[in-house]
């Protein structure tokens, strides 16, 4: 097992190096200079040259790349040209909002589909059936942003029941430790602001898992049905198991592992919609700041932050890998 | 195969002295389908006594694995529906038996062995857990005991080290292997009736002799009843000692082994046993029944086989004849009626391999 961890993250380094290639690429072909952005559009053509020596944009762009990639190994992954802070530090700041965004999403999304799925597949072609099939086609097809700006149209705007934007009340002052509200706000000791803070993750959360709610819905549907007819769940119920048990173990144990997969896979899809959620709800992510890095022309910002997602990505799909050989005895790594 | 686990009945004599221990009256099985009403099992009634052994032979699609999965009622309902028939077991008739109950009777008084050892296992769960599941459930053991009984209910159907073997995954057995695991599970809650459904289809021919003797063997140590559905005469002549033969999901001739492998009475048990290639015959071709078993939205009109009978004659179209018509009432042929103005009763040459496997 150890050796398979240690086979993986070697791969991983191809990726991320052929990653960092792509995305120095796109980055440069991007119109608009990071040194005009920073000094406003009247700023004089010489302190223009100027800011583009200091900030090495006058080399060569294999040169830059060079530099960059030089830089990654020694472990920096550059400053931003906007504030000239760490992008590291930065990232961090930021990075317990998207956790806490995509997991909500993730939540939601696993904690309604499964249930939904396995209701669906109980039944199939009846009225139920139909009603999920309808919902997750749906939920599938609405773009996050519609959804998203219906969702605070209707429940903020107009009902007034959940809040529109943001992570918490600003007038809710709670000293920020790990920059996970939901765990600041209860070491803080105010559930109040706790409460406030989790009101904040429901409109987000469902516009961002309305997708991958679909998607586990329709998945769970077709692994329980596929099941339900196995030789073996016909030996469970021939055994005498109560079919609570049998739906229970001798299904679901088989039905998890598409599902487990599915899952793995949405986690990219959340990272990348966590950008559109989070400046729909000006939601203080990594989403965001990438957004407003690409705005600004941050290279290092837009650059680093998207090489920690890909890490990040491949790290969730190793740990799904994992869980899918505890869950599967017939794929035991070695 | 030393140390019997499984605890000798002495009981059998005196349990069969009375009523059946199975008796299923006029079973009729439906299959509501898209283009119409499958007639699967049409109007069947045999009886097993406790501790006896009954064969149930056809082709595919005569009814003979639906009849069990009725018995067990594992068919889904719908598409499927049982219109009439009781199934009595120890004078209990399963068909109207709450489903809690039926739950406790199934993998307890009666358990089943199916005929694909390598689907039947669950894939995610050790041998070992998949058997004491069923013995903690009806037995109400603890999950150690239920473990100690899973090693020993191996032990018992000759898996040889079993304190390995329950430890592991259905994938990491051979398909003979699973085939033992099946049984040990069957035969792990002592049930008084063992319904085999084709257990050796799906192996190979040596193995096949193997698991038919262990079969014989457990059977004959529990004094369990035995139930054994196959297509294979040569298992039938083999393992039991009454048989029922059926055809488009009737009953058309029931008797010993005896009578039916030597002296068959209707027309297809006729066509099966000579059917089987012999010995001695090489470079002959083989004998066939003709014809295709009927389109089961298309019956005939009378007599389900008449199509395909090279005995057919008049009355044959016209009604259809049911066991107990006959004289003796052991054949559904109208043939055998005291009406019948056929001249040819149907003459087979006695198989004699058969006869030796009988012996």
């Amino acid at each position: 097992m150890i050796k398979y961890i240690v086979r993986r993250l070697l791969g991983a380094i191809p990726v991320l190096f052929g990653l960092s290639i792509i995305l120095f690429a796109f980055i440069h072909l991007l119109p608009g200079d990071p040194a005009a952005t920073i000094l406003g559009q009247h700023a004089r053509p010489e302190l223009v040259d100027a800011m583009r020596h200091r900030l090495g944009l006058d080399l060569p762009l294999w040169q830059q790349y060079l530099n960059y990639v030089g830089d990654l190994l020694h472990g920096d992954l550059g400053r931003s040209f906007v504030n000239n802070r760490s992008v590291v530090d930065d990232f961090f700041v930021r990075f317990p909002g998207t956790v806490e965004l995509t997991l909500a999403a993730l939540a939601f999304a696993v904690g309604l589909g499964i249930p939904m799925g396995r209701w669906a597949a109980r039944k199939p072609q009846s009225f139920s059936d139909g009603f999920i099939t309808v919902v997750s086609l749906v939920g599938v097809s609405i773009p996050i942003f519609v959804l998203g700006l219906s969702l605070q149209y209707v429940f903020a705007v107009q009902l007034h029941i959940l809040p529109a934007s943001g992570r918490i009340d600003p007038r809710l002052q709670v000293p920020y430790t790990t920059n996970f509200l939901l765990i600041d706000t209860l070491l803080a000791g105010r559930p109040d602001a706790f409460v406030d803070s989790l009101r904040h993750l429901v409109l987000p959360a469902i516009a961002l898992g309305s997708i991958p709610l679909a998607i586990i819905t329709r998945i769970t549907r077709a692994s329980v049905l596929d099941v339900t007819h196995e030789d073996y769940v016909r030996t469970a119920r021939a055994k005498g198991l109560t079919e609570k048990r049998v739906d229970g173990r001798h299904i679901m144990r088989n039905a998890w592992l598409p599902v487990v997969t599915v899952i793995g896979l949405q986690v990219g899809g959340l990272l990348a919609g966590a950008v559109i959620t989070e400046t729909v709800f000006a939601w203080n992510g990594v989403g965001k700041w990438v957004v407003e890095a690409i705005e600004a022309h941050d290279y290092f910002v837009i650059q680093s932050s998207i090489l920690i997602f890909a890490l990040i990505f491949l790290l969730v799909n190793l740990v799904v890998d994992i869980g899918y050989a505890f869950l599967n005895p017939r794929i035991r790594y070695s | 195969m030393t140390g019997s686990i499984l605890p000798v009945d002495d009981d059998v004599a005196t349990r069969s002295a009375g009523r059946p221990l199975l008796e299923v009256r006029d079973l009729r099985t439906y299959f509501h389908v898209m283009d119409g009403v499958v007639r699967a099992v049409d109007g069947i009634s045999f009886s097993i006594m406790a501790g006896e052994t009954l064969g149930i032979v056809g082709e595919s699609g005569c009814g003979k694995s639906v009849t069990s999965l009725s018995i067990m009622r594992l068919l889904d309902m719908p598409p499927a529906e049982i219109p009439s028939g009781e199934i009595l077991f120890e004078g209990r008739d399963l068909l109207t038996m709450p489903d809690e109950e039926m739950r406790k009777v199934r993998g307890n008084d009666i358990a089943m062995i199916f005929q694909e050892p390598m689907t039947s296992l669950n894939p995610v769960f050790t041998v070992g857990d998949q058997i004491a599941e069923a013995v903690i459930l009806h037995q109400g053991l603890s999950k150690k005991a239920a473990w100690d009984k899973a090693i020993e209910s191996l032990k018992a159907v000759g898996i040889n080290n079993p304190e390995r073997r329950v430890k592991q995954y259905p994938h990491e057995l051979s398909g003979g292997m699973r085939q033992r695991v099946m049984i040990a599970m069957a035969l792990s809650c002592d049930p008084k009736l063992l319904i085999a459904d084709e257990p050796t289809t799906a192996l190979d021919v040596t193995i096949q002799a193997q698991i038919l003797e262990l079969i014989r063997t457990v059977q004959d140590r529990t004094g369990a009843a035995l139930m054994l559905i196959t297509h294979d005469l040569g298992v039938v002549a083999e393992t039991v000692k009454d048989v029922v033969v059926m055809y488009a999901g009737r009953i058309v001739e029931e008797g010993s082994v005896e009578e039916v492998l030597l002296a068959p009475k209707h027309p297809y048990t006729e066509g099966l046993l000579g059917s089987i290639p012999s010995r001695g015959k090489r470079g002959e071709r083989l004998n066939v029944i003709r014809g295709t078993v009927p389109n089961p939205f298309n019956m005939p009109p009378g007599c389900n086989f008449a199509p395909r009978c090279p005995y057919a004659f008049e009355p044959c179209t016209q009604a259809d004849p049911r066991i107990g018509d006959a004289n003796p009432p052991d054949v559904a042929c109208w043939l055998y009626t005291a009406t019948a103005t056929s001249p040819t009763p149907p003459r087979v040459r006695p198989r004699l391999d058969l006869v030796e496997a009988l012996g």
